[in-house]
This record gives C-alpha cells, structure tokens and sequence, in this order.
C-alpha cells in the first residue's frame, strides 16, 4: 500500500502507513518528490522533515521512502562545487529549473558526464581494509585524490582496472562480489572513523595577525567566532576561505546572504593560492543555503560541509571548515524541534542544543587516518556564531564555548573603530598558544612566545592606562607610561589591525607579523631605556616610526627588507641620541 | 493542484484561526476563500493540512464571522499576485485591489506571492553606484543596485523622509528603465499622503506602483501587503529589465502582526515574544532583493525599521541587520542638534561599498578618503566623551583638532539640509575638512592619493 500524506505544516509531513521505514530514512514527498528525512516513528505514521518548499504539497499526495539516510556523495570531482543543503550542485540544478530554486530538483553531487583517469595502485589478490588506497585519480592539475576502499569494507581484491572513469563506475571488484567505484556514500550525520586521534601541534596559519599571534588554533582544533551584525564576521571567514594554509576548504552558508555567495563566488577564481599558483576555487567545495531557502536544509548543510571535510582528511589533506552562522543552524533545530511539539529548553532551544552543538565540534580533529599507506589528515573548524543583539551570555555562544579550544570574539567596539579585524583580545582566548609555539618558532624567530607575552602584556597594561587616560588626561600620566600608550597603540592599530582589501596586507606570513610585532615590542622596550637614560619623551621619532610600520605592512614583500631596516635604524637611534644628551649634562 | 472545493462550517475559530474538519486534499499554503452571509468575502489561506481538521489562516478580520455558518472554498491555488508594467503609476491596497477609483489592474501575469529563493550560483554580484544625494549615503555607506540597505530610524526621526529623498533623486545613471515599489505597511495617512505628495512633486508618480496597507487596515493583511508587492517588482526587475527601488514602511508593524499570529497559534515566543522563525520570515523578504545573471534589471530594497525607544539591540533591527547588507541608522542626538538629515555615520554601514565604489564607478580614492573622515569622526566623537570628564586642559593637540573636526564634519557634511548634492561636490567637501588638519593627522590616506590629490587641487 502506498504511503500518503496526511498533514503539512511548515516543513513537517506526516504519511501513512510507513510502518516499515526506520528513522532518519531519506524519503520522497509528493508528486514533485521533495526531499525529506524521517524525525519521528509513531504506530504507522512517520513525521517527515522536508527540505525543500511544502507549500502546494497537498494531503493524499503519495511518499516514497528510499531506504537510506541523507548520504554524501564523496569522490573526485567535489573540488570546485558548489552544493546546496543535502548535496545537489546548484549550477546543474539551475540548468534544469533556471535562476529560481524550485522544490523536487533531481541532480547527483558528481558530475556524472565527467570521467578520471584512474591509475590502479594495487593488484588483484591484494587483501584491502577501509580506507586503504586502491588507486589514484587527478581530481584538478596537481591534485591527486587516493580512491579508497569505504570504511567498513574489506576483501581480497579480484579485479581491478586502470582507465578512463565516471564517479560512479567500478574500477574494481573484490572477492565476495562488492564493486569499488570511484565515490562512494556515507551518512552526513555519522562521524566518520579515524585510526588514531593524535595531538595538534602544528597552527593552521590563517594569514590574519592577530590570530596567529595572539589566538593561534592547532590544526584539527575548533574555534567559536561570535559577533554582533557588523563586527566582520563574514569578512574574516572569506579571508580564511581565501589565505588560510589549508590544502582543501569547505565553506559553510548556513542562513546567510545570498550576495555574499555571489561575492565569493566573484573573488575566489580570480585569486591565487600563494602556495600552488592556482586558483583558490580548486581547493574549496562551497555547501549554501541562503536564509531564504527552507530552513530544514540548513541543518542538513553542516552535517553535509563536515562530512565532505572529513573524507578530504581520510584522502590525508588539512582541510578547513568555516561555517557561517552555526546561530542559523541553532535556530533551525528550534524552529524544527517546536513544530515537532518538544519541550523546549533555555530561549526555545532544544534541550539536546548542547549536546548537538559539541558533537558539531567534535568532529574536528587531527588524526592518523584508517587505511595504507600510513597518512595523516585534519580538519580545522571554525564556527561563526550571530548572537542576538551581540549578547554572548546566549545559549547557542555558550554551547560553543564550552567545547572550542579556541574563542576569537569579535567587538563591536573594535569595529566602529573599523578597526579589523575587530577580535576583541582582551576576551579571546587560545588553549592551543603552547602547544603550537615550537612550529612558530621553528618557522619565525626563537623570540616568538616571548613577544606574545610582552605583547599580550603590554595590552592589558595599556587597557588599564586608558581607564585611567579618560578620567585624568595623557598629559598626567608618567613619561614610561606615555610610552606603553604609544607602543601599545602602534600594536594595535599597525600590528593586530589588518585591511583585507590592501592586497600587500590581506595575507600576512608569519614571518612579517614577527617582523611588525617584534617592531612594536623593541620600540617599548628601547623607548623606555631611552627615557631612563633622559631623553625627552617628545623626542622619540614616535611619528617617523608609525608610518614607516604603516608602509611596511601595505608594502609588498620584496620593499620588506628596506622598510624594516629604517624602522630598526629609528628604533636604535632612541638608545644612542640620548648619550650625548646625558654626557652634556654630567 | 485540485479544483475548488466547498465546505460548509468550520468546527471552531480562534482569533484569525478557522478550524475546518474533514477536507479533502488540501494543500499548504492554499488560497481560501470564506463566504458568511451578508457580510463580504474573506480570504485566507492554509497553514496546517490534515485529513481530520485543516487549519485556515483568515486575511481579513474574523470580527462577526460565524465559523458555523461560514462556507469555505479551498480554491485549489495558491496565493498570485498580478503583476505588469501596467501596475506602474497605481495604488492599491495591501493584497492588489485598486485603492485610486480606477479598475483592477489585469496585468500581464499572475505570480506566486511567496516567490522562490534565487539560485546563490545565478546572482550577479552588486556593484552598480546609486546616487542618492545625500552626502553621508553616498560618500560613507555608499548604496548599490541589488542591495538591501535598511534605514534604522526611531520614533519621531524622519526615516521615512529619508527614504522618500533617496526614491526622488536615485536615477540611473544612463538612463535606463526604472520605478519604485513602495509598500506601507501599518503606517499612518499622513505619513502616506506625504509620500504620495512628494512623489508627485517630483514627476515620479507614474514610475511608481503603491501598495498600502494603512494603520486603520486589518492588521493580518500586513504579512501579505510586502509579498504582493515584492512579487510586482521581481516582475518587474527580472522579467521586465527595470531597475526597482522597493521601499518598506515600516517593519516595526510587520514584526508585530508575526507576533500576532504566533500568539493565535499559541507558538513558542521568541526574544520579546516575537516568534523564532522571526529571521527566517524577514529573510524572505530581505532576500529577494539582488541581480540575477545574465538579466538587465535589478531589485534594490531600502526597508524602514523605527527602532522601539531607539534600542539597536530590539530584536526587530537586530535580525534585520544581519540580513541586510548594511544600514543607515539616524540619531536622536543629530536630530536634536538640528543636523539634518541626523545619520550617524558610525553605526551606519554599507556592505557593498567596496564593489560600487572606486576608479570607473565613483572616485579612485573613495575608500581611503572614506576610511580617513570615519577615523578623524570616530576619534573626535570619542574625544567629546572624554573632555566631558578631564576638561580642555587633558586634551592632547591631536586630540582637539579631532574634535574640532569632528564637529565640522556634521555640520559640513552630513548636515546638508534638503538640498541634494552630486557626489563630486560631497567628496570635495570631505577633502576640504581633511587639508584643514596637518598631514600627520591623516595616515589613512597614503602618500600616492596626498600627491595626486595636491597635484588636482
């Protein structure tokens, strides 16, 4: 007998008899056959959250259930697209429907007219477990993407041949008669397995100063980026998108513009990866659902944009995931969870919001894969979050707080100021800072953690200073004191702002945050010693110093050198002018 | 979908609720039209289908209606709006019926009111400088076509006004095709009136297509009232290659029927008891402003928010800011001070500056110019707060050429009056307030803009 739909109500459908499907089965609504998933098993009727547009789905309609969960396609081929919710590439599905999204689209997350040369790696006979290597496809110029046998499959190999392949064409055979195809499936809302979790000790660099200074994150860690509307949220997950050492990274609009889809979409191909020469669209797979398209999908699409993460790891690449906003995502589960009648938790929320939120973040992590040959993979994970009102004493902030290792809080403050990237530091935090200093040491200078804590100091000196600057003036405080307000101010606006519309400074090396940072912090020190030597506080070349550091940080990085070495010249010349000075005076 | 169907009696009514038992095939979001004798027909629409009971939406007020008596046609639609270049020079109310004497309009199509989601992969990314005229818009949050720029006024600023200024003078610059949508939403006569009169002043009545949903009009009709009308200007920027302006006035009375209804349907409140789909439902109408590619027109969306007691954090304009691209926010204590027209530069934002402005759309140094008058604006405003506690005498030099600049800037230009000015003329004026302080004053603006700058000037 043929299940039907009995009720709709928003995204909910409920359809009788469906006695025989388990929960979370992917299911077919209606004669334009929607996509849903089943939430809720009661005696013969099952509730359905749908996916896309119910409006017009009519009780009496007939359901369909595929006998599955809502799988990820994964294969070569995802480098470069750009998905919706649950998997469908939106350029095909624009090609069949036009420039508006209409509910029931058919479309396959790989393109099945493209085919891969595909080099076979092991020979028939050869016994291969999950996440072994079979062969090798390259999936864009210089990238080579392992095909692997799925997880939880294993066998001798039987058959297996090299050539030219579609996605989802056998390449190989092994004894017991499964088929190997160049993807395979997996449930977006199952964790994929690794061999081994291990340690993070490596940063992912993300070209942004004051995040690998200050709040460095270990690749494989996880990070809460909270803020207000306009305190550049969007622009720092876009420059990570863009300058972020990553080998893949997979982009996240959960319930957000749609311009600024199009905006990503306008700058990637035409940026360059500094590392590869190529362009940054190759290594990013875009997972979108604008806040105008069905929100049921919305939770779908991070379950979606992780688990794509996670098989890029098991390939054994450092991936990055930015999800913009996990709020969007939050709100979804409490538009969903109310319409299904639960009792609510803390503001609406679900009770299970925490619980949900951590297994979120717990899919990040560095790990040594399953599979031979022996490699290692992680995924870095960086949620966004939208308080209400810029407020993060809010459930879902606090939900992420308590499971990121890594906080990077956007102030509003900061930001009137346009002061950018405006991460407030004085409620960020890292727990990932000692871990990670041997690779900056290593890949900058042996005075790296030490800068970061005269550096950290030095603002937590200068806040408390400028408390004191607004009630009695600059002109009371001491001359030493003078000089942090300057040194500090020079960290601030020279040092951990950063434009990321100036091309020389968008992506800041490491080693030239070193350089400014360790600028900033001789000039303290040596200012001081000139002061203590009796050099006049109005006479430190405080002006000259400001815009050279202002120049090197938009100059190109072959002017480096020169800029520097006259900042290093005006910053010496504080120590020696005042000799003279004192030996007039003795 | 179905043919009509006809039932007679509903089982029960609560507030704008009919319960209506044992339909056959009802669809979501079907059209509903509720016969009761002697009085007009209601409309309303599905919003829970179900075998047993089907629950309608009514549209109209449910004063006097007898749900027994009531027969209800399930019309086997959904909710169309007529839309044409014909609507243009019209008004109507807040679901389409003509409010100015003349027939109905016949249009030349009928589109879903709820419309669909734009594909992300087929929008075109906005770039295309509006001149609005007005200095602080144009020179710090600078508007472009496809954008969704709010203005965040409060009760008693003139954020409608506003908005009437910038639909009287945004013209395209090479004349193409354009017309405004504006949608009043709850608001009064007279502020309906002068909008109307405005328009007319400046000949851009037969542009212009209305639709009113006014205070004293059924409250319910108000979620409709900027569907109807957003599905006009899709129609006409998308299908018809005009680029529309669509002004919504005033948010604050949509957000508050949402709240309404979610009441009537014993919802779970939200922040402030406003329902927490509230975000999801503004974003359906923020974001079908855009430019789709490879298509002339575009659909530019300036919606009107009178934030409660001035409170930017009210959840009204807090959702709306983060689906907007930006804001205009006003500022009592402008306003008070008789600058005119009050923007608060600071607070206000365009997301989409950087891709409209620059060599070839507005001026070469536009964003450093920019960056440089919001710095010295920022630090004088901040200077006033502190010289209010250390006095004159702990000021620094720097810091009172700031203030001074500070109180300049709103004088000079963002206190133009009603006079508008091209934005040549505002760029120059913020040169001028800049070559008044010392160079070391302004490192935001790099040495190549100061040397082409002197060697204009």
């Amino acid at each position: 007998m043929t299940a039907r739909v009995v009720r709709v109500t928003g995204s909910l459908v409920e359809a009788r008899p469906m006695r025989e499907s388990a929960l979370f089965d992917l299911v077919r609504v209606g004669a334009r056959g929607l996509l849903g998933e089943i939430v809720r098993l009661q005696g013969e009727v099952a509730t359905i959250q749908v996916y896309e547009e119910t409006a017009g789905l009519a009780v009496g309609e007939p359901v369909r259930s595929t006998g599955a969960a809502l799988e990820a396609e994964l294969g070569p081929g995802l480098l470069g697209s750009i998905l919706d919710g649950v998997g469908r590439p939106l350029a095909r599905v624009a090609d069949q429907e036009g420039d508006f999204v209409l509910p029931g689209a058919e479309a396959v997350t790989l393109d099945p007219d493209r085919r891969f040369a595909f080099e076979a790696t092991v020979q028939p006979g050869a016994r291969v477990t999950g996440g072994d290597v079979v062969g090798l496809v390259e999936e864009r110029p210089g990238f080579l993407h392992p095909i692997l046998v799925p997880p939880r499959v294993s066998g001798i190999v039987a058959e297996v041949s090299s050539g030219s392949f579609g996605a989802r064409d056998v390449v190989a055979a092994l004894d017991d008669g499964q088929a190997l195809t160049l993807a395979h499936r997996w449930p977006v809302r199952e964790p994929r397995p690794v061999a081994e979790w291990l340690r993070g000790d490596r940063p992912f660099v993300t070209g942004q100063r004051v995040l690998d200074f200050l709040f460095p994150v270990a690749e494989g860690g996880s990070v809460a980026l909270p803020g207000g509307f306009g305190t550049g949220k969007t622009v720092i997950e876009h420059s990570l998108a863009k300058w972020a050492d990553a080998d893949v990274v997979v982009f996240i609009g959960c319930g957000e513009r749609g311009n600024e889809i199009a905006d990503v979409l306008a700058e990637l191909p035409a940026l360059l990866d500094p590392r590869t020469g190529r362009s940054l669209i190759e290594r990013a797979i875009l997972v979108v659902n604008t806040s105008n398209m069905p929100v049921a999908a919305r939770e779908a699409s991070v379950q979606l944009g992780l688990t794509i993460a996670e098989y890029y790891r098991d390939l054994g690449q450092r991936v990055a995931v930015l999800a913009d906003s996990l709020s969007r995502w939050a709100e979804a589960l409490r538009e969903l969870g109310a319409r299904l009648g639960e009792m609510p938790g803390e503001e609406g929320y679900p009770t299970t919001l925490s619980d949900r939120i951590g297994k979120v973040f717990e899919r990040a992590g560095r790990a040594r894969v399953r599979g031979a040959p022996e490699r290692q993979g992680a995924v870095t994970f960086i949620g966004a979050l939208s308080p209400p009102g810029g407020d993060f004493s809010e459930p879902v902030t606090q939900a992420a707080l308590r499971v990121a290792g890594t906080l990077w809080a956007l102030d509003p403050a900061l930001a009137r100021q346009r002061h950018f990237p405006a991460v407030d530091w004085a409620t960020s935090h890292s727990l990932h800072a000692e871990a990670t200093a041997q690779w900056f040491v290593e890949n900058t200078a042996e005075d790296w953690p030490e800068l970061r804590r005269e550096t950290s100091s030095l603002l937590r000196r200068d806040a408390e200073l400028r408390e004191v600057t607004a009630l009695v003036g600059v002109e009371a405080l001491q001359e030493s004191d003078r000089l942090v307000l300057e040194a500090a101010r020079i960290v601030r606006e020279i040092v951990l702002s950063q434009s990321s519309f100036d091309p020389n400074d968008a992506r800041s090396p490491v080693m030239k945050t070193h350089r400014l940072a360790a600028l900033a912090i001789a000039f303290h020190r040596q200012g001081l010693a000139a002061l203590e030597r009796g050099t006049a506080f109005a006479r430190l070349p405080i002006g000259e110093l400001r815009q050279t550091m202002v120049r090197m940080r938009s100059a190109p990085d072959d002017a480096l050198d020169e800029l520097a070495l006259h900042a290093n010249a005006l910053i010496d010349s504080m120590g020696r002018e005042a000799e003279p000075e004192k030996e007039a005076a003795q | 979908m179905n043919l009509a169907r006809a039932y007679h009696g509903a089982s029960a009514a609560t507030g704008p609720l009919l319960y209506v038992p044992r339909t056959h095939r009802a669809a979501a979001g079907e059209w509903v039209v509720i016969r009761a004798p002697g009085q007009p027909a209601r409309r309303g629409q599905v919003i829970d289908a179900g075998e047993e009971i089907t629950v309608v939406q009514v549209l109209d007020q449910t004063l006097g209606l007898a749900p027994a008596k009531a027969e209800i046609t399930l019309t086997g639609d959904i909710a169309r709006a007529v839309v044409g270049r014909e609507l243009l020079g019209r008004a109507l109310d807040g679901v389409g019926r003509p409010l100015d004497g003349l027939p109905a309009p016949v249009g030349e199509a009928l589109r879903p009111v709820w419309g669909a989601p734009m594909n992300p992969t087929r929008r075109a990314r906005p770039a295309d400088f509006i001149e609005t005229g007005i200095s602080a818009i144009d020179g710090l949050a600078t508007l472009v076509r496809g954008q969704k720029l709010p203005v965040f006024s409060g009760p008693g600023l003139p954020g409608l006004e506003i908005a009437a200024e910038i639909v009287e003078r945004a013209r395209t610059p090479r004349g193409e095709p354009f017309a405004v949508v504006f949608v009043g939403v709850g608001i009064t006569e007279r502020e309906t009136r002068e909008f109307l009169r405005r328009l007319e002043q400046s000949g851009g009545a037969e542009r212009t297509v209305m639709f009113l949903n006014q205070a004293r009009d059924p409250a319910i009709e108000r979620l409709l009232a900027p569907r109807f009308a957003l599905a006009a200007a899709e129609f006409l920027a998308f299908e018809r290659g005009i680029h529309v302006l669509a002004v919504i006035a005033d948010m604050v009375h949509y957000c508050e029927t949402l709240r309404e209804i979610g009441a009537a349907r014993d919802e779970m409140p939200g922040r402030r008891g406003y329902p927490g789909y509230m975000y999801t439902d503004l974003a359906s109408l923020y974001e079908r402003a855009g430019i789709v590619a490879g298509r002339e027109g575009s659909l530019t969306e300036i919606p009107i928010v009178t934030m409660p007691e001035d409170d930017i954090t009210h959840p009204i304009p807090d959702l709306t800011g983060y689906i907007t691209e930006g804001q205009v926010v006003l500022s009592r204590e402008l306003h008070q001070r008789g600058i005119d027209p009050p923007i608060d530069v600071l607070p206000s934002l365009s997301r989409l500056m950087n891709s409209g402005i620059g060599e070839g759309r507005t001026v070469r140094e536009h964003r450093k110019w920019a960056d440089q008058l919001y710095a010295l604006y920022a630090r004088g405003q901040e200077t006033k707060l502190v010289a209010a506690i250390v006095g004159e005498a702990g000021l620094s030099a720097a810091d009172k050429r700031a203030r001074d600049f500070a109180e300049r800037f709103e004088r000079e230009l963002v206190g133009q009056g009603r006079t508008p000015r091209r934005l040549r003329e505002t760029i120059e004026i913020g040169w001028r307030l800049l070559e008044a302080l010392p160079r070391e004053d302004l490192l935001r603006i790099d040495e190549a803009t100061w040397r082409a700058r002197k060697e204009r000037t």
